[in-house]
């Protein structure tokens, strides 16, 4: 036994020293011109450097961005719009394309990936030839550079096609927005049995996701909330309302008065409610 | 003393070839950007390590606080990014540290693509590199979970909707991440462990193949 200090270990089964093993290894880097340096403790000392530098922009970055976070997961909110981690958006986007999409799906979440990151894995024989030089082996570079551009355009249309604003609406963490609305009222009942409630919510907050504004003091009077109801308006269709015209003048009634809701108006009598969670929302807020 | 306790500790277990090993190996000129600045490519590798040891420290601190249940994991982020201290520096670097790993190793790849590094006798680090490129990509998908918030479940049902997909395997697929027919309690927790005992076990397994590896070859040569 040759290595260390030379002590003798009982019944010695380790390793046998580099002399008597294979020759695997490649060529000392004193085989190649030029300075080499001793890993520690010169070159360790330049990492070091450069890593306190790399951490210290990282930790600028996390004070000047905090991680986001929205409000609690709810299941039931199927208006939500949802969005992937970043780099997960080029896979994101590309089931959003007619053929790897519907009856073609597989295409798009095994075929086409499965080929992609196969072909990655098993690069090394694939591409089995001993030049090292892009020049000299240009399929393998045109494929990888295809993967690239392919995976960074795929990215970029997903970020180009996202409503960000909506995102940035429907992930608000505070709903000070969402009022309590009275819903063992007859007009409630209306709002949801009519459709409705899948637009403009439960409490009439609107759902950003397929674009129903919230019924809080509205513009309109009784009158107009009708014929919107019937008639659509904007983005919302027409004939949504099929009821009798009786249950169109309360539910009208009910959602010019916000639900019992509206801040200016106090149809219900339940306005002391309503401010005590206002002050509750501004206690948030500061 | 210290040499004294450090040559009782050597006379037994001989530990002077472990570290010297480490410490003595040189560092080719055409990798080391003080010789050749474009050399900074080759320092993605040692980036993404580095990136992946402040994950690891930054998550196990994250753990100290977090609640793997429907009920209070949503809160326990809330208390721990508003009322922590620090939690919210914390959480910071581990959030956006998984960008960074997913960058860090996306360049490393490329250097090591485009100098043709992957060649024999290279073939089996190429391998065990692209596997811990999955193994990160499955951690930034169980831990976007974690928190519960709408992003979170909603992105979790796209991803498991697209893994029930999968011809044959699929519906298997899905059960086995969402821990039943729905996403709720089940997955959450299912995907905390994913997230904190078995990718992390199988990431430090491969990266200590990964490190051997690269010391039994060496670093490929100059082009």
């Amino acid at each position: 036994m040759r290595r260390g200090k030379g002590m003798k270990y009982v019944t010695d089964s380790r390793i046998p020293a580099r002399e008597h093993r294979m020759q695997n290894i490649p060529k000392d880097y004193s085989e190649y011109p030029g300075k080499t340096e001793a890993f520690f403790p010169n070159y360790l000392l330049k990492e070091w450097l450069v890593g306190a530098v790399f951490l210290i922009g990282f930790l600028c970055l996390t004070v000047a961005h905090p991680a986001p976070l929205e409000r609690e997961a709810d299941p039931n909110d199927t208006g939500y719009v949802p969005l992937p981690d970043w780099f997960f958006l080029f896979l994101y986007q590309l089931l959003k394309y007619e053929y790897a999409a519907g009856d073609y799906v597989v295409l798009g979440t095994v075929v086409l990936p499965g080929l992609a990151f196969g072909a990655l894995l098993l690069a090394p024989w694939l591409d089995k030839g001993p030049e090292r030089r892009l020049s000299q082996r240009p399929i393998a570079t045109a494929m990888m550079t295809l993967g690239v551009i392919s995976t960074i355009y795929l990215t970029w249309e997903s970020v180009e096609q996202h409503d960000w604003e909506a995102d940035a609406e429907q992930a608000a963490m505070d709903d000070e927005d969402i009022r309590e609305v009275d819903q063992s009222h007859e007009g409630y009942e209306i709002y949801q049995e009519q459709g409705c409630i899948s637009c403009h919510g439960d409490n009439l907050e609107g759902n950003p996701g397929v674009q129903g504004p919230d019924l809080y003091d509205l513009a309109y009077d009784v009158e107009g909330v009708a014929e919107i109801s019937v008639n659509g308006i904007g983005e919302m269709p027409g004939d949504m309302f099929d009821g009798t015209e009786e249950e169109l003048q309360i539910l009208s009634e009910y959602i010019v008065a916000g639900g019992g809701a509206n801040e200016d108006e106090d149809v219900n009598g339940d306005d002391e409610e309503e401010t005590e969670e206002d002050e509750e929302n501004d206690e948030e807020d500061a | 003393m210290l040499q004294r306790i450090y040559d009782w500790i050597d006379d037994r277990v001989d530990v002077t070839p472990l570290w010297r090993d480490v410490a003595d190996h040189e560092v080719p000129e055409h990798v080391n950007p003080g010789h050749h600045f474009s050399a900074f490519v080759y320092c993605f590798g040692g980036l993404t390590f580095f990136t992946v040891v402040i994950q690891i420290l930054s998550g196990m601190f994250l753990t100290m606080y977090y609640v793997p249940d429907i009920v209070n994991a949503h809160a326990s982020v809330e208390y721990l990014q508003s009322d922590v201290a620090y939690g919210m520096i914390v959480r910071g670097m581990h959030h956006w540290g998984a960008s960074v790993v997913i960058v860090m190793v996306f360049l490393h790849t490329l250097r090591v693509f485009f100098t043709g590094s992957y060649k024999k006798p290279r073939e089996i680090n190429w391998v065990v590199g692209v596997l811990l490129f999955f193994i990160i990509l499955g951690l930034g998908f169980t831990g976007y979970l974690l928190p519960w918030d709408m992003k979170a479940y909603f992105a979790t049902q796209v991803g498991l909707e697209i893994a029930e997909t999968v011809p044959v395997i699929g519906e298997l697929l899905y059960t086995l991440l969402a821990g039943g027919e729905f996403i709720g309690a089940q997955t959450l927790t299912r995907f905390f462990a994913i997230h904190v005992f078995f990718l992390p076990g199988a990431l430090l397994a491969l990266v200590a193949v990964h490190f051997i590896m690269i010391r039994r070859q060496g670093i490929s040569g100059p082009l």
